[in-house]
């Protein structure tokens, strides 16, 4: 069975024919081409497939692509405006948040909605709002101090 | 992690149609998925049908009145713990919430789905090719349980961590189901079969979860042993409610999680009743709920230790509450 999926993805529009067992991440990597969310553990455990679906946090790993029939989504992608980079990833440019680089689209999609919810994060909240993504490179230091960084300059 | 197996998608408007949907052979329900679409990926669940319980109007609502709060089986974890009324006077449920695996997972699982979490063991929750090699198990296809193979029983341990703090609080649901509507005690819902460990009937679903306001006001906390601060089921986790009077307990109430197939409200703790909690009493308290902890070879942490942290979280609940 397929649903037409029709969703707001990244600000555009879209529909598409998409299978009922079809994972939104799948959707995303396979059908858009948008590959810049990344497939980790599999599992919900990792964070590295973390997209926000109305500005909201979400495993595209655990979401079924139909299950977001209506709703806004966005991606890694959408961050960027002409070109420049959007706070958030400033902030993980300038602030060597970024390693290897594999968590970092998960990572700054959980932080881009934490600063949406909480505009000035303390330490403790950037911890907590970041609780489920992984890094096996930076430690935490670097991203919480590019999460602080990108708070500033949003409030600048 | 496997394919995504086929099965058909149904995402109902209303509950009847959800209830009707998930009465048929082979459907299960999916409410965030956090869990349950894991457990598909696995090869666990083999759904012929899934049905998404979040298109369903009204079931996201936070409802107050006289008789207390009534939450919405689909209200997400993460307004559970930053609610405001929900933090003050029935503090456990808001911690409980926080303490679910991580921010994002709060953000979509949901406390029917929290509630209905399946129970989970070392030997269950693997992905398909580590199962086959380990010729799988008692639950799920296999005919020999690893944890205590000389049984015919399921130990799988379940670990929610919202339900043993809504047990302290008395708290009661609402199920509908193909033959109507009912309430009961949320303790009701559970049962000891790490198989097959809700008492829903096929079809059944909770709609709403009852906070009586009676229960509410009095200090209430929940705590839980991981191996990491964040995304790790608990090993052991505790629940703990109580009231004083001119410094002495006059009421105590703990729930247990992760050390039993279902959540556990520990019982006899009437006769801490009127103690001034000294050392004494707060051991009594450890020990009663220590000894009626089950936890077995579930986890890659040993029964022993699960069992002594689960009596010490809440003997340091009861004593921090007690303020002391």
């Amino acid at each position: 069975m397929k649903t037409l999926l029709s969703l707001t993805l990244n600000g555009r529009p879209r529909d598409d024919a998409v299978p009922d067992n079809m994972l939104l991440v799948d959707y995303l990597r396979e059908v858009v081409r948008l590959t810049g969310t990344k497939i980790g553990c599999d599992g919900g455990e990792c964070g590295c497939c973390t997209v926000l679906v109305d500005d909201r946090p979400r495993h595209a790993c655990l979401t079924l692509a139909a299950a977001v029939q209506g709703r806004r989504v966005e991606t890694i992608e959408s961050l960027e405006r002409n070109g420049r980079m959007s706070a958030i990833q400033r902030g993980f440019h300038e602030k060597l948040g970024a390693q290897c680089g594999f968590c970092t689209p998960g990572m700054v999609m959980a932080a881009e909605g934490l600063l949406r919810e909480n505009p000035d994060p303390d330490i403790p909240a950037i911890r907590r709002g970041l609780a489920a993504n992984i890094c096996r490179c930076t430690g935490y230091v670097k991203i919480i101090e590019a999460v602080q960084a990108a708070a500033k300059e949003n409030a600048a | 992690m496997e394919y995504m197996p086929d099965f058909t998608l149904h995402r109902p408007k209303d509950v009847a149609e959800a209830v009707r949907l998930r009465a048929e052979e082979g459907a299960l329900f999916v409410a965030g998925g956090t869990d349950m679409i894991v457990n598909v990926r696995r090869g666990i669940e083999r759904p012929t049908s899934l049905v998404d319980l979040s298109a369903i109007e009204g079931l996201d609502r936070i409802e107050r009145d006289a008789d207390g709060l009534h939450i919405g089986a689909g209200v997400t974890l993460d307004r559970l713990a930053t609610d405001g009324t929900i933090r003050r006077d029935f503090a456990a449920v808001a911690q409980g919430a926080a303490a679910v695996a991580g921010a994002t997972h709060q953000r979509y699982g949901t406390l029917g789905g929290n509630l209905c979490l399946d129970t989970r063991c070392l030997f269950y929750n693997q992905s398909e090719w580590w199962r086959k090699s380990n010729d799988y198990c008692l639950k799920e296809r296999g005919s020999v349980c690893h944890v205590a193979p000389g049984g015919k029983r399921c130990f799988a341990a379940f670990s929610g961590d919202v339900a043993p703090t809504l047990l302290v609080h008395g708290a009661e649901i609402d199920v509908v189901g193909p033959d109507g509507a009912r309430r009961m005690k949320l303790a009701d819902l559970y049962r000891n079969d790490g198989m097959d460990h809700l008492t829903l009937a096929p079809g059944e679903m909770i709609v709403t979860i009852h906070l009586p306001a009676s229960e509410g006001g009095a200090p209430s906390a929940y705590e839980k042993s991981r191996i990491r601060g964040a995304i790790d089921f608990p090993l052991a986790g505790a629940a703990v409610w109580l009231r004083q009077d001119g410094g002495r307990l006059a009421a105590l109430r703990i729930a247990t999680t992760g050390v039993h197939t279902h959540p556990v409200l520990i019982e006899g703790l009437e006769k801490f009743a009127g103690s001034a909690l000294d050392d004494a009493a707060l051991d009594g308290i450890g020990e009663t709920v220590r000894s009626q902890s089950r936890p077995m070879r579930t986890t890659t942490v040993k029964p022993w230790y699960r069992r002594r942290v689960v009596g010490a979280l809440a003997r340091r609940l009861t004593a921090r509450l007690a303020g002391l």
